[in-house]
């Protein structure tokens, strides 16, 4: 990564020096200093916002939801998630499940993430179909899923508990090293990797803030406020979501559903967040 | 799309990075591109075959975006040889439509109707003019870009090529080839160095 990093500055550096080298003329100058103070301008109205709604964080709603569904005996084997599914803590226990994912489970033979997990748990425990859910993964303004409400459940149970992916388990691990290499692969009609905007520090898309997630603190940003309450449409989205829609605008096709890409990538991503306090389901623009 | 060209760059690919030193990770990225393969499924235009590498995003891949100077100079050279220019040499275009084009950053995602034509995406990463806040800062600040360098003919050339395909000054540039792929037409990317050269641009107030 920190190759990665080196690499896009002297990008930078020769973007500069061949313009500068063709018009035998200074190379223009960097943004004047306002920049930097819109950008922050931005960002501390939002979270002035934020912090206003998260007195009565519209999450909670759904966490309520998530808690019954988990409790009740569902699904063609009409057992429950409480009794049945294992997030790595014991059978049906919750606490502090969501920040020690992704994490390797025998059972499955698979490093999953949490939403993943809770999947496998439906078709695996209470014999959903894995299709049926993989159909409509994601809420709408119309419709929010119950894996949705279950992962927002399971993610308030974690809330100020620290990140602590296990990154010494040997699959965890190569989980990491393979997300962290789809992180930096460039592919697509514009070239774009995860890193080109996600790569170095600084950066960002038109007004939006761009976290580097080889970083701490970028990775934490990354990973706060997910699953959240977007304001945009009303919805409750969870981390899988953002990490297709990210795909979305690198131009790529849409990553399979609760697939090894996305856990690997979410390995990587929080797994660089590790030791940060976790606030739990959020709120976002 | 230059598809003679793109093919070209395909059938290279193996050669060309067969010529990099092998790096501690590879069989990590080996084992990415795996799962890459297996996981990703088409939505709307975005089809799969938009994961395969064409020759140049395989050795920026496999460099870590940093290929042996030999080599990136070399495959510059060829970007720059397949830059198409308009036939009657007007290379300045209309300003104001190109300050249009810039500021839309639509085209080519799977939500986008593929039937629209596509945005410049340029304010999404660069600052322009002066009057536009909502900026980018992945790229360098283009603000004045024609005021700094005159607009010669020899300027405006360089201009156009580095819309048309930027990776003709930097392998590895982080900037779409935008008049490679065609995305771009050649009017707009007239339209773009009008908005970057044109004295009565805003960019260049």
């Amino acid at each position: 990564m920190k190759q990665n990093l080196i690499g896009a500055l002297c990008a930078m550096v020769a973007m500069g020096g061949s313009f500068a080298q063709t018009s035998k003329k200074p190379a223009a100058k960097p943004a004047p200093a306002q920049v930097a103070e819109a950008k922050d301008a931005a960002t501390l109205e939002f979270e002035k916002f934020r912090a206003e709604m998260e007195e009565s964080n519209p999450a909670e709603l759904f966490e309520m939801k998530g808690e019954e569904q988990w409790k009740t005996k569902r699904g063609p084997n009409n057992v429950s998630l409480a009794e049945s599914c294992d997030l790595g803590q014991g059978v049906g226990k919750v606490e502090g499940a969501y920040v020690k994912m992704p994490r390797y489970f025998a059972d499955a033979d698979a490093v999953m993430d949490a939403e993943r997990r809770i999947v496998w748990c439906m078709v695996e425990k209470q014999g959903f179909k894995f299709d049926d859910i993989a159909k409509r993964p994601f809420a709408n303004a119309n419709f929010t899923p119950d894996i949705t409400n279950l992962v927002t459940y399971v993610a308030g149970h974690s809330r100020n508990m620290k990140l602590d992916v296990p990154l010494k388990d040997p699959k965890v691990r190569e989980a990491y090293e393979i997300g962290k290499e789809i992180a930096a692969f460039r592919a697509g009609p514009y070239d774009f990797s995860c890193n080109t905007c996600h790569g170095s520090d600084g950066k960002r898309i038109r007004m939006q803030n761009l976290p580097n997630l080889s970083t701490a603190k970028g990775a934490m940003s990354g990973v706060q406020g997910w699953p959240g309450y977007r304001m945009t449409g009303g919805v409750m989205l969870t981390h899988q979501w953002r990490m297709g829609d990210c795909f979305r605008q690198q131009r790529f096709p849409e990553p399979k559903y609760a697939s090894d890409a996305i856990a690997y990538l979410l390995t990587y991503m929080i797994g660089n967040a590790n030791g940060q306090v976790y606030k739990g389901p959020g709120i976002k623009r | 799309m230059t598809n003679k060209l793109f093919l070209a760059a395909a059938m290279a690919a193996p050669l060309l990075t067969a010529a990099l030193p092998a790096a501690a990770d590879a069989d990590h990225r080996a084992k990415a591109i795996a799962v890459i393969k297996k996981d990703f499924k088409p939505h709307g235009q975005a089809s799969l075959d938009r994961l395969a590498e064409d020759g140049l995003q395989a050795v920026c891949n496999r460099s870590g975006n940093k290929p042996p100077e030999y080599l990136a100079k070399q495959m510059q050279e060829d970007q720059l040889a397949a830059v198409k220019y308009p036939p009657d040499g007007k290379l300045l275009g209309d300003w104001k439509s190109g300050e249009k084009l810039a500021q839309s950053g639509r085209g080519f995602t799977w939500s986008d109707d593929p039937g629209l034509p596509v945005g410049g995406n340029c304010y999404n990463c660069h600052q322009i003019s002066p009057q536009e806040h909502s900026f980018g800062t992945v790229g360098p600040s283009l603000y004045q870009f024609g005021k700094l360098r005159g607009n010669s003919e020899e300027i405006q050339k360089y201009t156009y090529s580095r819309i048309y395909n930027s990776k003709s000054y930097n392998l590895c540039s982080e900037m779409p080839r935008f008049g490679h792929i065609g995305a771009l037409k050649e009017k707009q990317i007239k339209d773009l160095v009008a908005l970057l050269l044109d004295p009565d641009s805003p960019v260049n107030k």
